[in-house]
Order: C-alpha cells, then structure tokens, then sequence
C-alpha cells in the first residue's frame, strides 16, 4: 500500500487551500471596508449624543431659545422646520406625483419624453446651494414684487410680503421635485404592465386603469419616496439661506402664537439654520447648546426616516401580487 | 341582421418598418366559431389587436386597410374604450388584476357604472360558472385574483372577459394553462355561447380548432393560406397542400 491510497481522498488539494484561504481573505477585507462605512457613523453619533445629554429634556424641546440661543431651547426653529416641511410639501407631493403619473403612463417613449428623464436625473444632483440661489432668483426677486404690486400697501410696511416661509418652501419643493419624480416613476414602474393592458382590453380609459389599478398598487411606493424627502427638506440649510429663514425672530411663549409662530410671507427660524448659526457665528456658545440642537435635528430626521422604513416593511406583507 | 359580424378589408399591420399581417381580407360569420391556426410570428395575435384596437397602445404599431365590424370602421370609431367593451379578450397569459375575484369580475361592470349589488352579484355568478371557475372559488370571492393558481387565473381572465356580455370574444390560446378536462368543459360552454355571441379562437392546437370551429383560418407570414369551412380543412384534400401538413404535423 503506498502513501497516495493512504491519503483521504476528499482532502482538499493545494490548489482548494489556497482557494479557501482566498475565500476567508477577501471575506475579511469586505469587513473591513464595511467598518470604515460604519465606524465614523457611529463614532459621530456617540459623540454628538454625549456631549447634547446635559440639555436635552423636553423643557428642551418646548421652550424657546433666549440669549441668542445660548439658554432656552429649540421650540421656534423646530415650528419652523416644521411648517417648512409641510409647505414643501403641499407643493412638491402633487405635482411631483402627477408629473411622474403623465410621464410614465401617458407620454409616449419618444425622444422628449427621454429628455425630460434625463434632465429630472441630472436635476436631482444639482447641489442645493444652486437650488438656493435659484429661489432667490424666482421667488424672492422675482414672485415677491410682483405679489406685493397687487396686495402691499407703499404707507403700511406691514403689509408687505416678504422672503419667508412661502418662498422656502417653493425652493425646497423645487429642490426636492426631482427626487419625487424619480421615486414616483420606479414605483409605478414597478406595476407590471399586463395589468394595464388587461383594463383596457375590457373598455377601462387610461385614467380608470391609472386610478382603479396603478395608484392603488404603488401608493406606498410613491409615499416612501416623499418621506425620504421630508428629511432633505429639514436637514438643508443652502436652499432656505437666503430664501426666508432667519436667525432670530420673536415668537410667543403661549396660547396659539406658540402653535402658528410664523405667517406664510415673513421671516421664520429653522433647525439647519440655527444650528449652522449657533455653532460658529456666535462667541461664547456653550458646547451642549449645539451638540444639543445637532442631536435633536438628527433625531427628528432619524425619526421621519424610520417611518418610511416602517412603510417599506408594510409595504412589503402586503404585495398582492 | 347581415350575416357577416366582422370584415378585414386588405388589412396589413406594421410594427415599425416590421410588416406582420400582409393585406389580409376575410369575413367572419355571425354567431359562428372562427379558428385561426398557424406557427408562431404569423400575425394571429396582431390580428386581433386590431379589432379592438389595442395595437394603439403599442408604440410604432399601425394597420391600414379596414376592419368593419357589423359595417363599421374600428379605426373611424371615435370611442375605442366603447369598442373594446364590446369584445371580450383573452390572451395566452394569465392575468389576475391585484383585486378580489370578485372584483376582477365586476372591473369592468363597475367602469361602466354599475353599482346594484345584486345586479353585481349575478354578473359574477354568470361569468364564472360560464368560465368553469365558480365551483372552485364560490367560498372564496374576497380571496385576491393574483394568488389563483396559473390555469384558474387564465379562466378568471375569461369570466372578466365575458363580464359585459360583449357580441364577440376573441381568445388566443386560451387554454395554455387549463388542464384537459377544464378545457373540455369550456368548450362545451364556447358551443353554448355561440348562440349569443361570434367567437374569434386562435390555438396552436389544431384539433381543438376541429371541435370547436365552423370556419378555420390558416395563417402563415402575416398571408392567408388557406380559409375552408372546418370539414374541409380537415379533409384529406383541403384547398392548398400547406394545410394538410400543417394540420398533420409535417409542415416545414
């Protein structure tokens, strides 16, 4: 009996180790990539929640900031952030969706319609910055005169429109459209087409088939898309810079001056912009003040996110197809 | 009431610069079975997407010449949605629409402003005892269509088919997914419904073509080869040689 008989012949060969020991390498080396997304991430939050622990309550939450942001808490910028959200909102969820809808379901495949695509995807990455300074441009420079023209009053200041809410909203709406778009085409995408063909076999017009089938079946779809830019709008502070939010105003400690701070055409304060303010335009800021307003703004977006992972989830049990 | 129910007049259909239905003309009866046999890619299916019109929906697709129906031009109707609720249609793949069986029958009822619930109710009895699925699925009409297995979905395609009563039903390949005995017993409830209704059956299965059909069509390239009163297209001697060996398997 020689040795080669002896060996167990299952055993891996030379050439299967060394395959092997590349296996468990590159499985390593994957990790490692992995780590250096996840370790900065965390890193970041450990220490801004640390440092914000002192301040954060929820006297924090519910009064308003007093010496400049250096006492009080964050109860005006985050009412703010908040009607800001909503107001982008209420412009950029109807006509991102219906755009979408008459892009993928009434337009046909020719080149414009291509176009159009193209130039929404390009849209999307434009900075916010440039977002920004086109709002000054549309809708403080632009929308603003011509609106007061017809309403102000020259001998009542008080009756005139200025940049505020309104017009930041536009501009995070038409920061925000892109996405929408985007998001709201994958989801209708994501309806198979035979369905459609099947309504309209049986006589169903283009927006019975559209209302009846299509919407129904990527709601959710669509909703988690404007979720996820619900965050964008609260965290930028670029595009409201010079579109309306402001540093410091006055707002009522109670009653429903608390709950409705700011009207729709003057100046209000936000969290991406207080905290852009508080941490390096102001001398003699107390650390926790701005871990704190950091922590609160990261929170509320962790927050909304949650929700559209929530959705997803949802989403997901209840696929009907 | 004119004999003839539907009329191709020199129609020829294009996807894009493609031609696939090369100047075909030919009447159907009414009230009669209509089989269209052929190989795979001569049209058949384009065929009957120009009678309801549902090549509109099909970018760079166009027909000339003119399909009449009962006289009249589908391509001169100014309500397509209208002629499409007066043909059922049911193509080869199952589709259940993401909604109950229930309300994949009355889909198109309720389109067209039905809302008595029991007009309802008998509408979807109707259509799916006549599509051979409503002893399977009576105690399950809140289940979701898309979670029907394969063949009965094809069969729900049916019941939606028939919902409106239509004056024609055009099917293609209708029983690819439905056993041999379901098949039979549709075809026993087709015979019935010819009464009622002109019947357009394209099938790949040539014997289901014989038991079912008056007249039979044989498509090949987009040309007619050959259209003969069934007995005769399944003689030993029908008008053109490429029938018989088609119909007997040793064409090609």
């Amino acid at each position: 009996m020689n040795a080669a008989t002896n060996a167990n012949p299952f055993a891996a060969s030379e050439f299967e180790q060394r395959k092997n020991r590349r296996a468990i390498v590159m499985k390593w080396v994957l990790f490692g990539f992995c780590a250096i997304l996840v370790i900065p991430l965390v890193g970041i939050l450990l220490d801004i929640f640390i440092k914000a622990a002192p301040v954060l309550s929820f006297d924090y939450l519910w009064e308003n900031p007093v010496n400049k942001g250096k006492q009080g808490g964050l109860w005006a910028p985050l009412m703010g952030t908040f009607y800001l959200v909503i107001g982008s909102l209420l412009f950029v969820a109807p006509i991102g969706v219906f755009a979408a809808v008459y892009m993928n379901e009434y337009a046909r495949d020719g080149w414009i319609n291509r176009i159009i695509g193209i130039t929404v995807t390009s849209l999307a990455g434009v900075p916010s910055i440039v977002h920004g300074l086109f709002g000054v441009g549309a809708f403080v420079l632009f929308m603003l005169p011509a609106i007061n023209r017809v309403v102000a009053d020259p001998n009542d200041r008080s009756t005139k429109w200025e940049a505020g809410l309104l017009t930041a909203s536009l501009t995070i709406a038409v920061m925000n459209l892109p996405v929408v778009i985007a998001s709201t085409r994958e989801a209708l995408g994501a309806v198979p087409q035979a369905f459609r063909e099947a309504c309209w076999n049986l006589g169903a017009t283009r927006w019975q088939t559209i209302r009846t089938v299509v919407l129904p079946n990527s709601l959710s779809g669509i909703l988690t898309g404007i979720i996820l830019v619900v965050s964008r709008a609260a965290g930028e502070t670029a595009p409201i810079l010079f579109t309306g939010a402001t540093f410091f105003r006055f707002v009522e400690d109670q009653g429903w001056g608390k709950i409705f701070p700011y009207r729709p055409a003057e100046p209000f304060m936000a969290m991406s912009m207080h905290l852009n303010i508080i941490s390096n335009q102001i001398s003699q800021m107390p650390e926790k003040m701005k871990f704190g307003c950091a922590a609160v703004l990261i929170g509320l977006i962790l927050f909304i996110n949650s929700f559209a992972i929530m959705l997803r989830v949802w989403l997901r049990g209840r696929k009907r197809w | 009431m004119p004999k003839t129910h539907i009329e191709f007049r020199n129609v020829s259909a294009f996807y894009g610069s493609k031609q696939v239905l090369k100047n075909v003309s030919f009447e159907i009866p009414r009230n009669t079975v209509f089989g269209i046999i052929g190989p795979a890619n001569s049209g058949k299916t384009t065929l009957l997407k120009t009678i309801n019109r549902t090549l509109d929906f099909i970018g760079g697709a166009r027909f000339d010449g003119e399909v009449l129906i009962e006289g009249e031009s589908v391509a001169a109707m100014k309500n397509p949605n209208e002629l499409r609720r007066r043909i059922g249609m049911v193509f080869p793949l199952p589709v259940g629409l993401p909604m109950t069986i229930y309300e994949n029958v009355v889909y198109a009822p309720r389109r067209r402003g039905i809302t008595n619930k029991a007009e309802l109710d008998e509408i979807v009895e109707r259509c799916l005892r006549q599509a051979v699925l409503w002893d399977e699925v009576k105690d399950r009409l809140e289940m979701l269509g898309t979670r029907l297995s394969g063949g009965q979905q094809q069969r729900l395609t049916l019941a939606r088919a028939l919902s409106l009563s239509p004056e024609i039903l055009c099917l293609d390949e209708f029983s690819i997914a439905i056993d041999p005995v379901t098949t039979m017993r549709i075809e026993d409830v087709l015979k019935e419904l010819r009464k009622t209704m002109t019947i357009v059956l394209v099938t790949n299965l040539v014997q289901q073509a014989r038991r079912l059909a008056d007249n039979v069509l044989f498509l090949w390239r987009g040309e007619i080869v050959e259209l003969s009163p069934t007995p005769v297209v399944f003689s030993e001697k029908p008008k053109d040689q490429r029938t018989y060996d088609y119909v007997n398997g040793i064409f090609g």
